[in-house]
């Protein structure tokens, strides 16, 4: 075999072999998490229609995102870790540089985010606590990348922040307690140029959380929308205005293909 | 746990003022290692809370590791024995087991698995 490094004569087999090693070795044989890699709890949320739809929406922006070189990425909220797991993995090779955090209310999940990362190699600093509690006034401005899956479905108050796997999805009136209280804590975190993306129902008044970001100072868009046949989910992506003037549209013309928002959200925030 | 984390945790009990940095009590811990990226590193530097980080790489017995005073951001870019104890102090070193502890309250936070909980008690918030 002819030995010179010539990139003509190299040998296709032995370049597959040398990258599959490669992925093998860090053990990133997809370009997200695996479900059969993903560690379970009983008392812990399972990857489900929203977790697939937000790691969707990461994947479909996954070239803005290398683009954005992000130095902290975080995850609110990250049950299983299968979100932050699969971020990690797709902006591995063009992003080598980035940290992630992951946190979560439920001390189970915690434990659970770190087994799932492991299993998929990659790491991520995991911290038990409510929302960013502790990591604010350090972190202030310097995120820039956050990701949420938050407690959205509507139930009782009094059941929003329960121990276990309640917690994971009850969000109160109207789904919107805790999501609430995640707004103004990613508004402090997120860097200059951050972005969120946010996973949200239909029942949550999506077009009202839009405008309560505005009024904070950011643009946003829909990344994916998908419909069960229980409910409409939207991953939307947040932006600090200024910093992305014409990238993506705004939230505003966005209103005419939205009919329910129109009809539900709209009116209530007065648009 | 990373010192970065450690590095950019407070106390979050309602009402605290001197909440930093939390005091490192590592029962178990162990070194590994992490890609090297010295883009990372000289970008991080500035946001970094130099005496915090010496002192937290202290109780594990790294007393010649980092100088006391943080160095000037020109000699990270030309000082690579400098930028990699940097690396080593920041990213390799885990604590597994142990505490962090609020310096103002005396308030204890365990460290189980590597992971801090933070989580406060109803009269904390
Ligand atoms: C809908 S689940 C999403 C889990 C995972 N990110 C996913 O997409 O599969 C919401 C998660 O948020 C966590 N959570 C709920 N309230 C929280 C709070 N106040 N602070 C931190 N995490 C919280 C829950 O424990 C749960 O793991």
């Amino acid at each position: 075999m002819d030995h010179t490094f010539d990139a003509n004569s190299l040998n296709p087999d032995m370049i597959d072999k040398k990258r599959s090693n490669k992925l093998a070795s860090s053990k990133m044989l997809s370009n997200i998490a695996q479900i059969r890699l993903v560690s379970n709890h009983p008392e812990v949320y399972e990857p489900c229609d929203d977790s697939f739809a937000l790691v969707d929406a990461l994947l479909a922006d996954r070239t803005n995102l290398l683009n954005m070189q992000p130095r902290f990425c975080m995850e609110v909220g990250s049950g299983s870790g299968y979100v932050i797991a699969s971020l990690a993995i797709m902006l591995h090779q063009g992003c080598s540089g980035a940290q992630y955090f992951a946190t979560d209310i439920n001390p189970h999940a915690a434990e659970t985010t770190a087994a799932t990362l492991e299993a998929h190699g990659v790491h991520a600093e995991i911290i038990c606590t409510d929302l960013a509690s502790g990591l604010g006034k350090r972190l202030a401005g310097m995120v820039d990348v956050i990701v949420v899956n938050p407690p959205y479905v509507p139930t009782p108050d009094d059941e929003v922040g329960c121990k276990g796997i309640t917690s994971s999805w009850a969000g109160g009136e109207n789904g919107r307690k805790v999501i609430d209280r995640i707004l103004p804590v990613v508004h402090s975190l997120l860097s200059e140029k951050g972005w969120l993306y946010m996973v949200t129902l239909t029942a949550n008044n999506p077009s009202q959380i839009c405008s309560m970001m505005r009024e904070m100072g950011y643009a946003s868009r829909i990344v994916v929308q998908r419909s069960t046949e229980e409910e409409s989910l939207h991953i939307i992506k947040f932006w600090r205005e200024h910093t992305e003037k014409g990238s993506g549209s705004s939230w505003l013309s966005q209103f005419p293909l939205l009919s329910f928002w129109r009809s539900s959200g709209a009116k209530e925030s007065g648009i | 746990m990373r010192l970065l984390t450690h590095n950019m945790l407070s106390c979050n009990i309602k009402g605290v003022k001197n909440g930093y940095p939390l005091r490192l009590e590592a029962e178990k811990w162990t070194e590994k290692e992490v890609d090297f990226n010295a883009k990372f590193l000289r970008g991080i530097f500035p946001k970094i809370d130099w005496p915090a980080l010496v002192g937290s790489a202290r109780s594990f017995g790294f007393n010649d590791l980092l100088p006391d005073e943080a160095p000037d951001s020109s000699l990270l870019a030309s000082d690579d024995d400098l930028l990699r104890r940097f690396h080593h102090a920041l990213l390799e070193i885990h604590v597994e087991e142990g505490g962090l502890v609020c310096p103002e309250t005396g308030r204890r936070f365990p460290i189980n698995k590597g992971i801090p909980n933070l989580l406060l008690h109803e009269d904390e918030v």
